[in-house]
């Protein structure tokens, strides 16, 4: 049976999202695109007169939630519309296995990864559990037994199933940078820096870079090295679990919710957390593959281990190496959330004709073409630095 | 008996149990469809038991994460009523099919057990995407190669027979 | 390996049967071609015992081709079967028995 360890981390991975997460960042929605909208947002929510800026409203919106009636449409298949939206939750949850909180720390007895699950092909998990989730939309809709269901939930999974494709397509490059589908091995890989006119020696142009230009160095982060990836994933991933300006699915019309329209009370609280709980999921994926995961930029592993053991002494430098990898972590998924939440609140929302477009015809190619460029990319400074 | 062999005897249960559930169910085809992607993530879990991880992966994948829902899209598209199985007269017919199958895998287990050649370990990193990722492009290039003219003929082809007729 | 190869076969055997019941009883073409599938997949757990049995990545190739060939068959295979509802206003093969003796 799986050991303390895989467990501990399993239960602080969903503890931390789930508990901690995912109240705040529905505050952070409301209060964000208050900001943004020149407006206050929803600070009325008050237990015995305190406020707290409307920190309470997540309280107070569960509590809603759950005192509303549950109605089941007449002529709805009943076992399908109460599974729909658990189907919907699932892969969120799951997701949290395979990401790294922090790195590799050998405490005494052995390396100690980071990770509940540290599979060797691990965003491989990521796509297939995450195919898994087109499911929930397309139960939703079809067991409502109502026209604005049915075509929201066609809508939104054939919306799905497309980006799929392309979010595949587009890591293919980083994956060749990488050379891993381990997401621990790909933040590890990005714990190191790069000199950034290197490419000068490699191809021969110049024999030996002088003193002061050598000393320019970047971070090997994801991002640096595959800008048209990240961007091309950070819009299929957000198109693929039906965030806006993708949520042609469930807010078309404006008047009907699309697929989710027939859900009342908690089960629509169960949509609703699959939606926002999939917001730090995707921080955490898109952080750990381009921004470096739980690395410290230009502060690599060894040299933090290295510097503090003078002063505390080997067990405790690690430690607190560890405490701020994960620090570094959930500071970089915030500001991934809060990225997202941006793009949300600036973007109107896109005909569905346009989002089919833009995959197929847009970001399909350009992902392929970031794969050719990538690989000959890699072709050319392998031979030359061998 | 280890957790490995437990899980395997939970997911066989569970893929029968869907399995049947998809071929006897008769009133609602979006059941059966479900039904069936059940089976399909238990023969995945299965499969990762089995050290075939790639091919665990590609099976949610494509399987269970987009043909079926491609079934599902023609079924609720097509918005089919239910079905009926064909009247029997009596119910012998039915017993003795059950019976005969019954007899049937019974001698087929029979003459399988102790013919089949021995077990040979696995090498490190069996069944990943690496040595698979290795051996499809060395030894089996012209089967994955061929697969992809065999899939641009099935997208022509579906296109073809789904369009609309525009006259 | 964790179970013994014979139990892998078995299922294999019982899953192949249940495929078969469905698709020589039921009427529908759609839960036909779902029975079709679940076929295929019975042999791909085969290959895939057979493979870990004998430590050979052919078996495993060989279920990749099967994936690919069974995602392009459902692709025609439900094409015509649109075409085949457009026609007759119905997915009942014992409606569509033209060709039979």
């Amino acid at each position: 049976m799986p050991d303390l360890g895989v467990l501990l981390k399993l239960l602080f991975m969903v503890i931390v999202v789930m508990a901690a997460l995912l109240p705040v960042i529905t505050w952070v929605e409301r209060k964000q695109s208050a900001v943004m909208q020149d407006r206050i947002g929803a600070n009325r929510a008050d237990i015995m007169g305190i406020r707290a800026i409307g920190l309470l409203h997540p309280l107070a919106d569960v509590l809603k939630l759950f005192g509303k009636e549950d109605v089941v449409p007449l002529g709805a298949n009943r076992w399908m519309h109460l599974m729909a939206p658990v189907i919907a939750l699932i892969p969120g949850i799951i997701t949290l296995a395979v990401i790294p909180f922090a790195g590799v720390y050998d405490f005494g007895s052995g390396p100690v990864s980071m990770v509940a699950a540290d599979l060797d092909w691990g965003m491989l998990y990521v796509f297939a559990v995450g195919s898994i989730a087109t499911y929930g939309t397309v139960i939703a809709g079809w067991s409502s037994n109502s026209n604005w269901g049915l075509l929201g939930s066609l809508r939104g999974s054939a919306q799905m199933i497309s980006y799929e494709v392309t979010m595949g397509l587009s890591i293919v490059g980083l994956f060749m940078c990488f050379n891993s589908l381990k997401l621990q091995e790909i933040a590890q890989a990005q714990d190191t820096t790069f000199r950034v006119f290197g490419f000068l020696e490699a191809f021969g142009w110049v024999h030996a870079l002088p003193r002061w230009v050598s000393v320019v160095k970047l971070p090997m982060w994801g991002i640096l090295l595959q800008p048209l990836g990240f961007i091309l994933f950070l819009t299929c991933i957000m198109a693929e679990n039906k965030r806006p300006p993708f949520d042609v699915p469930e807010g078309e019309s404006e008047i009907v919710a699309g697929y989710h329209m027939e859900y009342s009370g908690m089960r629509f609280g169960l949509f609703y957390t699959a939606e926002f709980l999939e917001v730090p999921v995707i921080g955490m994926i898109v952080t750990t593959l381009f921004l470096g995961g739980w690395t410290i930029p230009w502060l690599s592993t060894q040299k933090i281990i290295g510097g503090l053991t003078g002063v505390l002494g080997v067990g405790a430098a690690t430690g607190l190496c560890f405490l701020l990898h994960v620090l570094s972590f959930f500071l970089k998924v915030i500001a991934m959330i809060w990225l997202q939440m941006q793009i949300r609140w600036t973007l109107p929302r896109f005909r569905y004709d346009q989002v089919m477009d833009l995959c197929w015809k847009i970001m399909l190619p350009l992902s392929l073409a970031n794969v050719f460029v990538t690989a000959i990319a890699i072709l050319a400074l392998q031979r030359l630095y061998r | 008996m280890s957790a490995g062999a437990v899980l395997f005897y939970l997911f066989a249960g569970f893929t029968i149990l869907a399995s049947l559930g998809m071929v006897l169910n008769i009133r609602n085809t979006v059941a059966s469809a479900m039904s069936l992607v059940v089976a399909m993530i238990s023969l995945g879990a299965i499969y990762v038991l089995l050290d075939a991880y790639l091919v665990a992966a590609i099976q949610i994948m494509v399987y269970a994460g987009a043909i079926v829902v491609l079934f599902l899209f023609v079924v609720m598209l097509l918005n089919l009523r239910t079905d009926v199985f064909p009247v029997a007269r009596s119910r012998l017919p039915k017993l003795l099919g059950i019976a005969l199958s019954g007899w049937g895998l019974w001698v087929f287990l029979r003459l399988l057990a102790g013919t089949l050649p021995a077990i040979s370990p696995a090498p490190e990193g069996f069944g990943g995407f690496r040595e698979l990722g290795k051996a499809l492009f060395t030894r089996y290039v012209l089967p994955f190669e061929v697969t992809s003219f065999l899939l641009l003929a099935a997208i022509v082809g579906a296109v073809i027979l789904a369009k609309r007729r525009i006259d | 390996m964790l179970v013994p190869l014979e139990h892998v076969i078995a299922l294999s055997a019982v899953i192949f049967g249940i495929g078969v019941i469905g698709a020589v009883t039921r009427r529908n073409v759609i839960v036909i071609l779902m029975s079709i599938e679940l076929m295929l997949n019975a042999v791909n757990l085969a290959f895939v015992g057979f493979s870990r049995a004998w430590a050979n990545p052919g078996g495993q190739v060989f279920v990749l081709m099967v994936i690919t060939v069974a995602a392009a068959e459902v692709a025609v295979g439900l094409g015509i079967v649109i075409s085949l509802f457009r026609n007759r206003d119905s997915v009942d093969i014992e409606e569509v028995s033209l060709l039979k003796w």
